[in-house]
């Protein structure tokens, strides 16, 4: 029988909640490495069963845990990430050079034909590859070494490399976005990458339109239509229809175009979800209601989703990881917030009930769907 | 270097901090074998040895050096800001009193 296992990574631990495909009734295991930042969970598309978890503190540094039994056990695999080279400087929050230091790992990304392949982006923003499971990394230092790396600066979370897609029509084609760098991609494996950030405003850079220094939030893509991009940038949400070589804004009708997490419906492209937050400095929902809003028609539209969400007295945030959409027949949505809910759509944003409601903060959410 | 065949080694008992113990898999003191003379240096390269999903954890891949929010304690004395090369008091070589590695009370 069908299912769904989502992998929660919270601020004090990971959780895995499971469920049938009715996802009705769940059960929720863990904490997984309680007391330590998860900053993500993710599972490998060729093999459930394996799965990848970012595990670091402020104490101890980062370590990465693979399991190869869908969570029940974990082992600790390689955590040594050395940047290529002399690392150099990028710019620090006063304009001045500030050398490049790892401090984590945000987003674990597992290649799409071999099980033991899997990226990190990580802070200070690089991309790191390992075709081993894990156990050892290699950073792919084409990017940090693109002519505008001493140009970066961070955002208010840090120099975070946050988002990695790799295009599943072309094993070449990948795109990596960094907050406060923007988005970019690489046509031939990772060994050199281009910005592709044209048609992003910034209006609080001194120039709006530069190639690089946006703060591009988080990036989504249908696998069935790669070209196809929406970006939740600090401000506006984005779309580009040629692999982000040319950018448009969609934020149409929505109360507040800042916020986190994007995503798109597995069975309609044209389907997509986001969390108004409201900014600059309160970054949790605004009026007090937590909505989802639902576009249609691929942006511009929006409608607002509320049934079974806290329509009063509600102020959370939901960071930019903690979105992710099942592929059941009726697709599932599920988002976890900084308050530590995680909720579930089993209607495609229709209605909403709480999977859990007390976990520590939510950092992400991902899902697995289970034959 | 460690090992049962060097002549003056000693066991060392070490107390980490309680996510370290999860980490190794370990309950209460570790005790390890260092051979003389016992420094800060050849003591976490025992541990690292014996336990090595404990890199990076206590000390920095790369620089080597304690990681900002843990401390060294030695019969009462803070050895944080000593050289890793310094030789360990007696009684924490001959394993009579055991070496600290302690996390800061701070955080959320």
């Amino acid at each position: 029988m069908s299912g769904v296992r989502v992998l929660v990574g919270t601020k004090k631990g990971a959780f895995i909640l499971t469920a049938d495909g009715k996802r009705k009734n769940w059960q929720v295991s863990g904490p997984f490495f309680a007391g330590w930042e998860i900053y993500h969970v993710k599972g490998s598309a060729v093999d459930p069963n394996r799965l990848y978890a970012s595990q670091s503190s402020g104490w101890f540094g980062q370590l990465i845990q693979r399991s190869d039994d869908g969570g029940a056990t974990w082992t600790p695999v390689g955590n040594k990430f050395a940047y290529d080279g002399v690392p150099g400087t990028h710019q620090w929050y006063d304009g001045t050079a500030h050398p490049w230091e790892f401090k984590r790992v945000w987003h674990l990304e597992p290649g799409l034909a071999d099980v033991d392949t899997v990226y990190a982006g990580v802070e200070d923003a690089a991309l790191f590859k390992s075709s081993d499971g894990g156990t050892t990394w290699e950073e792919l230092s084409g990017l940090r070494g693109h002519g505008s790396g001493p140009h970066w600066q961070p955002g208010a979370g840090g120099m975070c490399l946050h988002t990695i897609i790799l295009d599943p029509s072309n094993k070449e084609r990948m795109y990596i976005a960094i907050s406060a760098a923007g988005t970019f991609r690489t046509d031939d494996a990772g060994k050199t990458w281009k910005p592709i950030n044209k048609g992003l405003v910034s209006g609080t850079m001194p120039d709006p339109t530069a190639e690089v220094g946006h703060c591009v939030h988080h990036v989504a893509m249908h696998k069935a239509r790669p070209d196809v991009l929406f970006m939740q940038k600090h401000w506006d949400i984005m779309r580009s229809d040629n692999a982000g070589d040319n950018w448009r804004e969609v934020s149409g009708n929505l109360p507040t175009d800042f916020g986190f997490v994007i995503d798109i419906h597995a069975h309609e492209p044209e389907t997509l979800y986001v969390v108004p937050i409201k900014s600059d400095s309160e970054h949790f929902v605004p009026d007090g209601k937590l909505r989802v809003y639902r576009s249609r028609s691929g942006g511009n539209e929006w409608e607002a989703l509320t049934s079974g969400l806290p329509q009063k007295d509600c102020y959370v945030n939901v960071y930019r990881d903690a979105m992710a959409v099942d592929s059941l027949d009726e697709c599932g949505i599920y988002f976890g917030t900084s308050g530590g809910q995680v909720y579930a759509s089993a209607d495609a944003g229709d209605s909403w009930m709480p999977i859990v409601r007390d976990l520590p903060s939510v950092l992400s959410v991902e899902v697995q769907t289970l034959a | 270097m460690s090992g049962l065949q060097e002549k003056d080694e000693g066991l060392i008992r070490v107390v980490i901090p309680q996510h370290l113990r999860t980490l190794a898999g370990v309950t209460g003191e570790v005790m390890l074998q260092v051979g003389a003379p016992v420094t800060m240096r050849k003591v976490l390269d025992a541990l690292e040895e014996r336990f090595p999903m404990l890199r990076g954890t206590i000390r920095e891949y790369g620089t080597g050096q304690r990681r900002a929010f843990l401390r060294f304690f030695a019969c009462e004395e803070d050895w944080s800001h000593e050289s890793v090369d310094k030789v360990l008091p007696a009684v924490v070589a001959e394993g009579k009193e055991p070496l600290l590695i302690i996390g800061a009370i701070a955080g959320g």
